[in-house]
């Protein structure tokens, strides 16, 4: 049996050749992520903006009256434009209603307005089944997204810490530039497309980041080999080969991992669509932030071939050349 | 490298074994078989958003408390004053700012009123709850401590969780969950429970009772416009009380509250047939409500529920049995909701609903069966993949991932730990490490092969040079995750647990049992040529 082979052996593709240009474009949409997170703002689900979501299936009809809903549901006191969606099956919806400012102090509103809109939805339609609900208060909203920008930045840092450790400080800032871009894009598209962001969402991009880290070690990994092995390529080549040799693990990495989800978004529950669709696009923005953010930034910031070489101190150099080496200073 | 001596293989199969059967139970109540009651069966909490129920996040107001404390305070301070001989006389007494001040008629009484007081500004283990200050020679000003707040708000939530416990216990709900969470707030969670308004109904009653009398002094002109009487304050009645929209005003100090409560019961007025709750006293409490009435034969006394009256009869005769008969238009259910309220005690603080999620049981079952559908499917496409790129490299790594989804099962069975919706999010990264683990040998051996190295060398070169990458890709995430775990909320933490126990299984897995079974493979065949 002829096995599989995706990537052909011995690949030489000129990948960081075009990298100042693929700089510009990232550093751009990183900055155009970051404007319309800043300007058109997220999309926040009841867990970040405080309210109530609320899904129901109507068992007697075979879809849900949608505008007659966004109708009477909008007439309710004290509830400001609710947003009605469909959720799954033609018959189910999703309605979800952020907290007006006026009762932003008042603890228990979500709580009330929740009840004031199922009391509506089941009088109006007897045969509705209340599939979930969920109200956040102001107050804790507030601490889920603290919290959540804290996990994040927390991890961040973290992370580029162990890898100045473990390699060399320009990989440390290499990495945490790359999740950086990973994270800002994601960011930037959930604004752009006015995705619900809510904390499935931070779970989503927890794993966007675990994997672009996975891909990033993987390289920088293979660049650290090769610059002990090859002590005199010059630097944009040895990454070119590093990327090129670890080019058939990324992209069946990549694959198995897209195969799996594909799935999760054709057949999975639609609770889980926003999740999945969120690390199906990280697959790849990761991919790329790993070959073209991750690696060139190192030639900018300065690694050579002699970052993972023990340092030889004075003495050890006067010996060296007094017993005949070459003397690089000279 | 490839070395595998007998002792290592039994540790490493049992191992792999045990944790795997620790997963059976879980496997078992998924697909709904009955698990032999004979053995042990830790199975894996579904959270509540794939099991169905409710999860309601209660917050206490810390400033009542505090308002609360104050009052009893200028109970205990005026009762010591008239038991204390001779009796030392107070007047002016403000409880404004948080701190209570009173002044000595007497100034010459001062120390005697200090050696009084001191008692009572001390909590448990010399901690001063109360500063004492004199000031303008018999002028006394009480200041809670930081310290002294603490400890009632700390005190005051450790005895709302008992008093919410009692109450969930009362709807004889199925393994509630009621955890104090922070220093101010309590966690319930119900799975099952489809419809919490029956259970938020029974947690936002603080359920505190008094009995006040009524002071009978005040004009109905000035209590209309809340003004009432020195010594009085005003109360408005209850909304399904006789007088609804109506105050009362009653006499602040020297009633009974109901925390001396035996008994609570719903039952039936025997004269208008009307639902009414009977409770009854303890000893202590009884006596006094003998006292109080006995005294005050022919005048009114207020029922006063949670800062509402519910009626305010005319006491008729002395009530010496230690009960009483509470009324104010209430439903048999109210009535009921009321009692249970009741025999479980007062809250010593109100909560509020701040956060509620409710699943229903369809949504959860659709979201595990959908689930498990896409990732079977998911499942197959990836075993084909690896199969057809590596060969029988391929099949041992996906029977490495069979084991590792069983493994983070088990030990999540064994550690008792939730599966929540983004939890099966970190299975599938968990996943993707392992798959991407068995990809980096996997590509590795074939590179070593390539530069002409033999077989066995190949593979040992192919382990060693990716355990690496493999290793520093995982402890990243571990600390990723330990972090997630530590600062994140809910869901996130959810899903960090997940992460961290899927790294060293998927570690374990992809790493360690693959290079055994591969160890194995070439020692039997030696083969002399790599299918990779």
């Amino acid at each position: 049996m002829r096995l599989l082979k995706l990537v052909p052996d011995n690949t030489n593709i000129k990948f960081l050749k075009f990298r100042v240009p693929f700089y510009v474009v990232s550093l751009l949409l990183i900055a155009a992520s970051w404007g319309l997170v800043l300007t058109k703002g997220l999309n926040y689900g009841v867990d970040f903006a405080g309210g109530q979501e609320i899904l129901a299936t109507f068992e007697d009809r075979p879809d849900a009256p949608i505008p007659e809903l966004r109708q009477s549901i909008g007439a309710l006191p004290e509830i400001g434009e609710p947003v009605i969606q469909r959720f799954g099956a033609e018959n189910q919806v999703s309605i979800r209603v952020k907290l007006p400012e006026s009762v932003q102090g008042d603890k228990e509103a979500a709580d009330r307005i929740k009840s004031m809109i199922v009391g509506s939805l089941q009088s109006d339609y007897p045969s509705i089944r209340i599939d979930g609900a969920d109200s956040v208060s102001g107050k804790v909203s507030g601490e889920f997204r603290e919290k959540a920008v804290y996990a994040l930045l927390a991890a961040m840092i973290a992370i580029a810490l162990y890898i100045w450790i473990r390699f060399e400080w320009q990989f440390g800032v290499g990495a945490l530039f790359a999740l950086f871009h990973d994270v800002s894009l994601t960011l930037g598209m959930f604004s752009l497309f006015q995705m619900e962001f809510g904390l499935q969402i931070i779970a989503a991009i927890l794993a966007i980041i675990g994997y672009s880290l996975n891909d990033t070690i993987v390289v920088y990994d293979r660049i650290r080999e090769n610059l002990k092995k090859y002590r005199r390529m010059p630097l944009p080549e040895l990454l070119d080969l590093s990327v090129n040799e670890t080019l058939a693990r990324t992209v069946m990495t990549s694959l198995t991992l897209l195969v799996a989800l594909v799935p999760l978004l054709a057949f999975g529950p639609a609770s889980l669509f926003g999740l999945t669709a969120a690390i199906t696009l990280g697959i790849f923005v990761g991919t790329y932030s790993s070959v073209y953010m991750a690696a060139p930034i190192l030639i900018w910031l300065g690694v050579n071939s002699n970052s993972f070489v023990p340092q030889e101190t004075v003495a050890e150099r006067q010996d060296r050349i007094a017993r005949g080496g070459e003397d690089p200073a000279a | 490298m490839l070395d595998f001596p007998r002792w290592k293989k039994i540790w490493l199969w049992g191992l792999t074994l045990v944790v795997m059967l620790a997963a059976l139970p879980s496997l078992f109540s998924t697909a709904n078989l009955t698990w032999p009651e004979a053995l042990p069966d830790p199975t894996v909490n579904l959270g509540l958003d794939l099991a169905g129920g409710s999860h309601i996040l209660l917050e206490a107001e810390p400033s009542k408390v505090a308002a609360q404390r104050l009052e009893s305070m200028e109970e205990s301070v005026r009762s010591v004053m008239r038991r204390a001989e001779p009796r030392v006389r107070i007047g002016d007494v403000s409880t404004r700012n948080g701190s209570l001040s009173f002044m000595l008629d007497d100034s010459s009484q001062v120390d005697m009123a200090r050696e009084l007081i001191l008692p009572l500004s001390n909590g448990e283990g010399l901690i001063r709850e109360w500063d004492i200050a004199v000031v303008d020679e018999s002028r006394f000003v009480l200041t809670q401590t930081p310290q002294g707040v603490d400890n009632a708000v700390t005190a005051a939530m450790d005895s709302a969780t008992e008093v919410v416990r009692k109450r969930i216990d009362s709807l004889g709900t199925r393994e509630p969950t009621i955890i104090r969470q922070g220093d101010d707030r309590i966690v319930v969670q119900v799975p099952g429970l489809e419809d919490p308004e029956q259970l938020k109904a029974l947690l936002g009653k603080t359920a505190k009772l008094e009995f006040k009398l009524v002071d009978q002094s005040a004009l109905p002109s000035d209590v209309a416009q809340g003004i009432a009487p020195p010594g009085s304050q005003i109360f408005p009645y209850a909304p399904t009380s006789d007088f609804p929209g109506q105050s009362l005003a009653v006499k602040r100090l020297g009633g009974i509250k109901g925390d001396s409560l035996v008994d609570a019961r719903q039952s039936f007025d025997q004269q208008d047939n009307e639902p009414v709750v009977t409770i009854q006293f303890d000893q202590q409490g009884g006596s006094k409500f003998a006292k109080l009435t006995s005294e005050n034969v022919g005048k009114p006394f207020a029922i006063i529920l949670d800062g509402e009256v519910l009626s305010a009869p005319n006491i008729n005769e002395p009530i010496l049995g230690g009960g009483a008969q509470i009324s104010g238009g209430f439903t048999a259910e109210t009535a009921n909701n009321l009692a249970i309220s009741l025999r479980s005690g007062a809250l010593p603080v109100d909560l509020a609903v701040v956060e509620e999620r409710t699943v229903g049981a369809e949504l959860g079952a659709d979201s595990i069966r959908k689930g498990v559908l896409a990732m079977m499917i998911g499942s197959v496409a990836v075993i084909a993949l690896m199969v057809a790129t590596y060969g029988r490299f391929g099949v041992y790594a996906t029977i490495a991932l069979a084991f590792n989804v069983l493994m983070i099962l088990g030990i999540m069975a064994i550690l008792n730990t939730t599966l929540t919706l983004p939890g099966l999010a970190g299975f599938l990264l968990t996943i993707g490490a392992a798959v991407d683990a068995n990809v980096l040998i996997n590509e590795r051996i074939r590179e070593e092969r390539n530069k002409g190295r033999r077989v066995v060398q190949a593979v040992e070169n192919g382990y060693r040079e990716a355990s690496r990458a493999i290793y520093d890709a995982n402890i990243t995430n571990f600390i990723a995750g330990v972090l997630l775990f530590l600062f994140g909320s809910g869901p996130i933490r959810g899903f960090a647990i997940v992460l961290i126990l899927g790294l060293f299984t998927s570690v374990f897995t992809a790493v360690v049992l693959t290079r055994m079974w591969v160890a194995g493979w070439l020692r039997k065949s030696r083969p002399s040529e790599l299918h990779i």
